[in-house]
């Protein structure tokens, strides 16, 4: 597929719906019922987003496929979402730091996607801003409360930014197609979006006594389709109707 | 048949989730026309994930084919964003009269309580029991209620 356009959509799309489907098997074990409707909100949203920009990806590409073809019958390899959503749940202080972080570049990438060059991407762009302002709004202010809580809320989201830190680098890698996109004006250059994102993250720290970490490193491959062997149980989960019963409707 | 007769019945179905709304109040409808093979319907989605969208279609459907319009087409558009200000000041005072605080713009939270107007407030849930509605309580009365978040 030549038309650069297609593997935004895909990237985008594929974030969302991998973080969505992540998110969605707390429904009904959340610690609090509270936290349990958000967690679902936050992933009926990301599942919108990833419906619409998956069917975008389909009709750039306009080989008869769906959204739906491309989210339940594509194979780890042919996904580009960032490693940082294909990671496990863990515990609910991963969950909820996996999401800030997330959070706090989608609502950039959105911000910057709204000013770009080609309507179909705005349009969608925009429509998904809103909510994640939702989003951002919620994580950022749990994780502040968590980080500046108890000794164990501190420990736990303290750990769990350490131990995502890695892979959330993989949000910014640069792509070839990526060039192509920045000079056509329809998106900016991942990698440069990293340096307002962790400003963001930094004063959020210093609001609630975590201590961002500071590395450059993170593991490279996604946008070329090289996961963690996790997104392989995601998929196998999440594929298992379709790959089981081939055109299955509801 | 003529457009506006078209428009008055999409306009006047209720909103599946909050039948207190019609699509016309929460402003969703954003053009009726007369194509080649029928009537064209624009209609933009609230919230991006909302399982109502779905929905709000086949009862845009079954309201015309109930009226003998039998050539249409439904068509799904992003832009404009639908926002909470596209809820017309009508709809704003039937979510009221129903027991949802309406969008308050502007603001973290809903202006007063739906039952007893007091302001003393406080957030319970962020989220609540649809995509659009937060759940919030008042200091005052006690009671619970929905408010239907702002975007």
């Amino acid at each position: 597929m030549n038309d650069p356009r297609f593997h935004l959509a895909l990237r985008m799309g594929d974030n969302s719906l991998i973080l969505a489907q992540q998110n969605s098997k707390w429904c009904g074990h959340a610690p609090t019922l509270e936290e349990d409707i958000a967690l679902a909100n936050v992933s009926l949203d990301l599942m919108g987003h990833a419906q619409m920009w998956l069917g975008l990806a389909a009709n750039i590409e306009a080989k008869g496929r769906t959204a739906d073809e491309l989210a339940f019958l594509r194979d780890t390899q042919e996904f580009r979402n960032a490693l940082l959503c294909e990671r496990p749940n863990i515990d609910f202080a991963t969950t909820l730091v996996r999401q800030y972080l997330f959070d706090a570049w989608h609502l950039e990438q959105l911000g910057l996607l709204c000013a770009g060059s080609d309507i179909s991407v705005v349009e969608i762009a925009q429509k998904a801003f809103v909510e994640v302002q939702y989003h951002r709004q919620r994580s950022s202010s749990l994780v502040i409360k968590l980080g500046d809580g108890s000794a164990e809320s501190h420990t736990r989201i303290q750990n769990a930014l350490e131990s995502l830190w890695p892979y959330f680098g993989s949000l910014f890698e640069n792509s070839d197609n990526d060039y192509i996109l920045f000079k056509a004006g329809i998106s900016e250059l991942p990698a440069s979006l990293r340096t307002r994102v962790v400003e963001q993250l930094s004063a959020d720290c210093g609001q609630s006594t975590l201590t961002l970490p500071d590395s450059l490193f993170y593991h490279k491959g996604a946008v070329q389709g090289h996961h963690t062997e996790n997104l392989g149980y995601i998929l196998a989960e999440m594929q298992y109707l379709q790959r089981t019963y081939p055109s299955s409707n509801w | 048949m003529n457009v506006v007769s078209v428009r008055s019945i999409v306009e006047a179905v209720l909103d599946p989730e909050i039948p207190a709304l019609t699509l016309g109040d929460l402003g969703v409808i954003r053009d009726v026309r007369e194509g080649k093979n029928g009537f064209e319907i624009d209609v933009t989605p609230t919230y991006s994930g909302c399982p109502a969208t779905r929905v709000i279609h086949e009862m845009i459907s079954e309201a015309l084919i109930k009226a003998q319009v039998n050539h249409f087409d439904i068509k799904k558009v992003l832009s404009p964003v639908w926002t909470t200000s596209w809820i017309s000041q009508i709809g704003k005072a039937k979510l009221e009269a129903y027991g949802i605080a309406p969008p308050n713009p502007g603001k973290s939270g809903p202006k007063s309580c739906p039952q007893c107007k007091s302001g003393s407030l406080s957030q319970i849930s962020i989220f609540g029991s649809t995509p659009c509605q937060a759940l919030w309580r008042c200091e005052d009365c006690l009671e619970p209620f929905n408010y239907f978040k702002c975007l």
